[in-house]
């Protein structure tokens, strides 16, 4: 975060009888690096690979710990009013308790509870029936009260998995599941914002964010590296999206993951355990925690030991029950609920399990059974935002098989989208374009090289049509039987040895003749064709 | 054209024209300038207050009152937000604070018509017994301006006052001093009902739960309770009706419907009632004659048919450590947020944020808020908490559990005394430091608050130096309204007499003759248990 790219300005703070300094953050979305999508394929370090030796077997080991807070998606706040909104002008969504004004109270948001409820039955935890609000004290200039009210004895949900999944082995084309226990999901506040004005010296207070429900998630350090930890986030990334309880973009610091990062030996007792800090997305989180255990291996392996860094200096004189709210229950079933409380203030977790939604392993399982594709193809049209709609729309538009379109769609789109570093909705190339362009060659009007050269087309003029490409490039297929027994022909006769190969029993070998026939004539030739009649000159 | 004025007949009086709201208000503003040397007052909000009375004054003119608290004057403790007026808590840190706000309780009132005289003074952040540690200054008690008090001490009352308890000593002072008819405390410890007792004035604390907290700034948040400062029981239990109820801004009010507290039964069976006197009250310190007016009032319950008997409470005297760790603890973490950023006094040290909060809150708060504070953190410390906050956590429970034996044993109500004695002289009072004088002034009134209980102070009697003496009434939870009919039944017997102003020539005073209550609906033997 630069300082001098944001501007500075004082505004007279809403609500607070108090002239405050604010700033604006107009700029510092874009001094991040914007990156939404975990790429796990093009993660630097594979699992253990860099550390494990086939000759040493206890060899040191990283493991891995995440602490992810996930700001909840709701209209309110935590504990008062006011709006919950991203980019909105400085100190413009607070309320007195925001503020905190003396003589101020917290009331809990209904809608947070349920969330937080819904986020739990999602990853199999067990719901809290009662829990608790702490008091977590800390000075710091942006936490107005001084403390943070969070869930640190009893949180609303405990014990529960993670499962998630990354493309591994050789070619990285094996899908390998795992899974990670969830200690607790407890609800907590957000704190404000504070950036350090060096030039004037002054601290500057954004209290926008200042009490937004969170979700802090405490993972339980199963993940031995930068891919898993990164494949795990992204699949909870991936719950809460489809549960709606959070919008998850990590850029936008929804979704923030510190990482606990320890080496060992398999066997022995954990090492000293250092802390990677704001992480805003998932490439560089995996990156960062494979660069730790690197480091941590470094400093044992020359006799160093690992210390713990980032907690120089702790603020916290510890935690206290937050007297002003009284404990938060859970009811089972509506009938269980006390009668003089209105069902507008109650959250029953037969009402919450009821609204889940389809999550992304049902979502993957569905796809494989109705598309007959396999799970490696539905684990990337799950993972990559928008892929299942767009692929589900070509599959609809097309005569083609859907293990046809997987292939399109999840290697020559998805690379395309890649190297351009673009999203799926970003995609010059509409699913009813390559929709038409695949009806072309399932009617043996193109053949599927020219269909791969014309989905290159459409990608560079997406106003054109495929019919219109292919008319006027000339690249429709050529079935004139004469034209094509010319070429063979020629082919044939300046490839002797080839055809000799043939003759010999070397049917393999006809392949190639082909390819040669298809170059002469820009793969526009039936292959069908070209094959019989090749078949027919060198028998 | 002496007057001893109950609200209710006041209330009556401006019903019927006899006189009106303004000038109702316009004397309690010259009474407040005729007793400003008792610094009850930190704000006078005068010129609002003539609006409203004015406002009600058209109301009441065309027939249409809004209740019985209609154009009544009021004073709040100046802890207690009041939008656009100053809130101070008696503290540098907050000296030039206006919330933008109206705590619950203060909006209910205003809701009702009642005309706000001021903000009253108080020991810092509600911190001490005696209203001396304020950093306006100490409130002095209007008794000892009262002749049966100079007589007896023969000394000049400038110099030898006496204090008027705390810390909501200010509102006490307001009401037994007529520039108000009724006033809000806050009771942590026995806020409210130990300047109530000192000063000659009733003092509820009611249930905690049945009265929003909301805009009350915070001592300690699970023991505090707005208090209700009258003159009378039944202008209690009209005040108490008015603000209690659920506040959804405060999540511990209770969300049952209360009891409606319209009237209180005064026809009873007192043989279907036991009183209970804890054994444990009876300790040192207790002066002769509080213990005397105890013992007078029981024997006035037996008389009359009650059933007197002694009870235990044996955790009673944990109750002050346990306390000073609980408190000490939730200051600690109260007073966090007056940094000096979002609002209040801020230091002009910028060398750092942390020099900053450090000089600010150095400067702000006073040596007692401060060593709680301390001794807080300390609590709270990671090493600390299992041996302090918890096992005090754990005595607050045995403390609760020795109420709620004692209740369930079939006992309606706990009669102890409210103070050890009648108020002291402040040149002896400031002998000794906050905390010991805490210690021992909240003794009796203390475990009502651990407990979340309600309780009510009434005065009884003068003692042999001209000063009053109240006794303490708790009863078991959200039994706010049996409570008040015992301490109403007491009232008549005992007979004591408030302070009573003399007009002056000229001046003309409040013409109201004394009048019989309205007739409202008794509730017949309502204590009978069933």
């Amino acid at each position: 975060m630069a300082a001098s790219s944001a501007g500075i300005g004082t505004l007279l703070c809403k609500n607070i009888n108090k002239q405050i300094e604010i700033f604006y953050p107009t700029n510092r979305r874009y001094t991040w690096c914007v990156i939404r999508r975990i790429c796990t394929s093009i993660s630097r370090f594979r699992c253990q690979g860099q550390i494990k030796r086939k000759s040493a077997p206890k060899e040191l080991v990283g493991v891995v710990g995440l602490e992810v807070h996930a700001q909840i998606q709701s209209i309110t706040k935590l504990f008062s009013g006011s709006q919950v909104r991203f980019q909105a002008p400085p100190n413009s969504l607070v309320s007195f308790f925001d503020a905190s004004l003396p003589g101020t109270l917290p009331v809990l948001n209904r809608r947070c509870v349920e969330a937080a409820v819904m986020t739990g039955l999602a990853l199999d935890c067990v719901i809290n029936r009662k829990s608790l609000f702490d008091r977590k004290h800390y000075f710091y200039a942006d936490l107005p009260a001084g403390y943070q009210i969070t869930q640190q004895r009893r949180p609303i949900a405990v014990d529960g998995t993670l499962t998630y999944s990354h493309l591994g082995g050789t070619r990285r084309n094996t899908l390998i599941t795992k899974s990670v226990r969830i200690k607790q999901i407890q609800l907590e506040q957000d704190s404000g914002k504070s950036l350090h004005d060096d030039r004037r010296g002054q601290t500057l207070i954004d209290l926008n964010r200042a009490g937004v429900g969170l979700m802090e998630l405490v993972m339980e350090p199963d993940m031995s590296c930068g891919e898993e930890a990164a494949a795990a986030v992204r699949e909870l990334q991936l719950i809460l999206q489809a549960l709606g309880t959070c919008q998850g973009h990590m850029d936008e610091g929804q979704l923030r993951v510190d990482a606990n990062v320890s080496v060992h030996r398999p066997g022995d007792p954990w090492g000293v355990r250092t802390e990677v800090k704001n992480i805003n997305s998932g490439r560089n989180l995996a990156r960062a925690i494979d660069y730790e255990i690197q480091r941590q291996v470094g400093v044992l392996k020359n006799g160093g030991t690992v210390q713990n860094e980032t907690r120089s200096f702790d603020r916290k004189s510890g935690f206290m029950p937050e007297p002003n709210l009284p404990p938060l229950i859970v009811y089972d079933r509506p009938s269980t609920a006390p009668p003089c409380v209105h069902p507008s203030q109650v959250v029953v977790l037969e009402e919450v399990r009821a609204g889940l939604p389809e999550l992304p392993r049902a979502r993957r399982t569905r796809l494989v059974e109705s598309y007959d594709i396999l799970p490696e193809h539905s684990f990337t049209l799950v993972n990559e935002d928008g892929l299942t709609d767009y692929f589900e729309a070509v599959v609809k538009e097309t005569k083609a098989g859907p293990r046809k379109v997987i292939g399109w769609v999840n290697q020559v789109l998805l690379g395309l989208l890649h190297h351009h570093s673009l999203s799926v909705s970003q995609s010059p190339v509409t699913p009813q374009m390559l929709a038409q362009l695949l009806n072309l060659q399932e009617n043996g009007q193109i053949s599927s090289s020219v269909a791969k050269q014309v989905f290159q087309e459409l990608w560079r003029a997406p106003g054109k049509t495929a019919q219109q490409i292919i008319q006027e490039q000339d690249l429709g297929i050529v079935s004139n039987t004469t034209e094509i027994h010319r070429i063979c022909q020629k082919v044939v006769d300046s490839h002797p040895d080839q055809v000799q190969a043939i003759r010999g029993g070397n049917k393999k070998v006809l392949n190639k003749l082909m390819g040669l026939v298809q170059k002469e004539t820009k793969g526009r030739a039936d292959p069908v064709l070209v094959r019989s009649i090749l078949e027919e000159k060198t028998s | 054209f002496i007057q001893r004025l109950l609200r209710i007949e006041v209330s009556l009086a401006l019903k019927e024209g006899r006189i009106s709201p303004t000038e109702l208000c316009r004397k309690c503003l010259n009474r407040i300038k005729k007793t400003h040397h008792l610094n009850a007052y930190i704000t006078v909000s005068e010129e609002l207050a003539l609006k409203q009375a004015h406002e009600a004054e058209s109301r009441l003119s065309k027939g249409v009152s809004k209740g019985p608290l209609d154009g009544i004057p009021f004073a709040v403790k100046d802890n207690f937000c009041t939008e656009n007026i100053k809130t101070t808590c008696a503290s540098n840190m907050l000296k030039d604070y206006t919330p933008p706000y109206n705590a619950t309780v203060v909006q209910k009132l205003l809701d009702q018509g009642a005309v706000l005289m001021g903000k009253t003074n108080l020991d810092e952040f509600a911190m001490g017994s005696g209203s001396t540690d304020s950093a306006f200054g100490p409130v002095r008690n209007p008794w000892s301006y009262e002749a049966a008090y100079r007589e007896k001490s023969g000394a000049d009352p400038d110099a030898d006052w006496v204090i008027a308890g705390g810390s909501s000593g200010g509102s006490a002072a307001a009401v037994a001093s007529l520039t108000s008819f009724f006033s809000l405390g806050s009771d942590t410890g026995g806020s409210t009902r130990n300047p109530g007792a000192l000063c000659g004035v009733v003092a509820l604390k009611p249930t905690y739960g049945l009265v929003s907290r909301h805009g009350l700034i915070p001592l300690v948040n699970s023991m505090d309770v707005p208090g209700i400062i009258t003159r009378s029981v039944h202008d209690a239990a009209t005040v108490l009706g008015v603000l209690q109820g659920h506040d959804v801004k405060d999540s511990t009010t209770v969300t049952d419907h209360p009891t409606p507290l319209t009237g209180l039964p005064d026809d009873f069976d007192p043989r279907n009632i036991r009183v209970g006197i804890p054994k444990e009250y009876h300790g040192p310190g207790l002066s002769q004659e509080t213990l005397a007016q105890w013992s007078r009032v029981a024997d006035m319950f037996e008389q009359a048919g009650f059933q007197v008997e002694q009870v235990s409470l044996p955790h009673t005297q944990h109750s002050i450590v346990c306390y000073h760790v609980l408190c000490h603890a939730e200051v600690a973490s109260n007073m966090a947020r007056f940094d000096g950023l979002e609002y209040g006094h801020r230091s002009d040290v910028s060398s750092s944020t942390e020099a900053m909060y450090a000089a600010t809150r150095h400067g702000g708060f006073n040596d007692v808020v401060r060593g709680r504070i301390l001794s807080g953190n300390y609590f709270l410390l990671k090493q600390n908490y299992e041996h302090y906050f918890v096992k005090a956590q754990q005595v607050r429970r045995l403390i609760n559990e020795d109420f709620r034996r004692v209740f369930g044993s079939g006992v309606d109500v706990l009669l102890t005394p409210t103070t050890l004695s009648d108020a002291m002289r402040h040149t002896d009072f400031v002998q000794e430091d906050n905390r010991t004088r805490s210690a021992q002034e909240d003794i009796f009134t203390q475990p009502a608050n651990m407990a979340g209980l309600p309780a009510v102070s009434v005065p009884t009697a003068l003692s042999s130096r001209g000063l009053p003496i109240g006794l303490q009434l708790i009863g078991p939870a959200f039994q706010d309204r049996s409570l008040l009919t015992v301490a109403q039944w007491i009232e008549q017997k005992v007979g004591f007499a408030p302070i009573r102003y003399h007009g002056d020539a000229g001046e003309g005073e409040i013409r109201v003759d004394v009048l019989p209550s309205t007739p409202t609906v008794w509730e017949k033997n309502y204590l009978i248990p069933c």
